[in-house]
């Protein structure tokens, strides 16, 4: 097969926030990849019994683990939002530059305030837990 | 001087025809987990407590198991669409790049099975 241009041409852009926004969207999707498996994971721990289920959780409740629950909620928000304003971009709207630009910060503010209110909401639930 | 023609250089080296299909697959599926997604973390949220008793019961109602079901393969569907676009990017060479794809799905279909036959058997009242 004759070679062929190869997508990310990562050195040829100068660097704009915009493309931080863009790629982040590619990490959270790869985060949030694996958080399915987490996710999966707990479930067949559950459906295997009690016994099961609690020898999983002395695995999923790590002090580490704690910091990639915290980093997959970061993520599912940015991914969120960052999703939705592609699903705009798909109707054609908001393509042009200075709107780009606009929409880049509205994402990162959104996400921060969707990830802090999942905190707290985190936070109060677990202050409620016995 | 190659002998092959103009024609035949260029023949079978173009679109598979399958980048649309890719593209609203992976949007639909977008569209989809947007309320499946804040439904999942909500109800993670309101659950109270991870025990084994109360996350049974969670998982036992009709509603939540079928909507736990569609969360876990939608979800997955989506995930493969996308970590498929990656490899696309960054993996180069043929073999090595044929079989991270297959990887990839296999582990995918893996995960959507296992998610599904997870919940059903916790639904149906099958857990220990």
């Amino acid at each position: 097969m004759p070679p062929r241009p190869l997508s990310p041409h990562l050195s040829v852009y100068k660097f704009k926030y915009t493309l931080t926004t863009s790629i982040l969207n590619r990490f959270t999707a790869v985060a949030l990849s694996v958080g399915l498996l987490l996710l999966v994971y707990w479930l067949m721990a559950v459906a295997g019994g009690a016994h099961a289920q609690a020898r999983a959780a002395r695995l999923l409740s790590g002090p580490l683990v704690k910091l990639v629950y915290a980093a997959l909620i970061m993520a599912f928000c940015y991914h969120l939002i960052a999703g939705i304003r592609h699903l705009v971009w798909d109707t054609g709207r908001g393509l042009e530059r200075a709107q780009a630009q606009r929409s880049a910060w509205l994402v990162v503010a959104l996400s921060i305030a969707l990830t802090l209110l999942i905190g707290y909401c985190a936070w109060l639930a677990g202050a409620r837990a016995p | 001087m190659s002998l092959r023609s103009p024609l035949g250089k260029v023949l079978g080296v173009g679109s598979a025809k399958q980048g649309v299909q890719h593209w609203w697959l992976q949007r639909l599926t977008a569209v989809a987990l947007v309320p499946l997604s804040i439904w999942f973390v909500a109800s993670l949220l309101s659950l109270g407590s991870f025990d084994h008793a109360t996350v049974v019961a969670w998982m036992s109602g009709s509603w939540t198991a079928l909507l736990l079901i569609l969360f876990v393969l939608v979800a997955a569907w989506h995930s493969q669409l996308g970590v498929r676009v990656v490899v696309e990017d960054y993996v180069h060479g043929a073999a090595a790049r044929t079989v991270t794809l297959v990887s990839v799905l296999f582990a995918h279909t893996l995960i959507a099975a296992a998610g599904v036959f997870a919940v059903l058997k916790v639904a149906f009242g099958a857990a220990p």
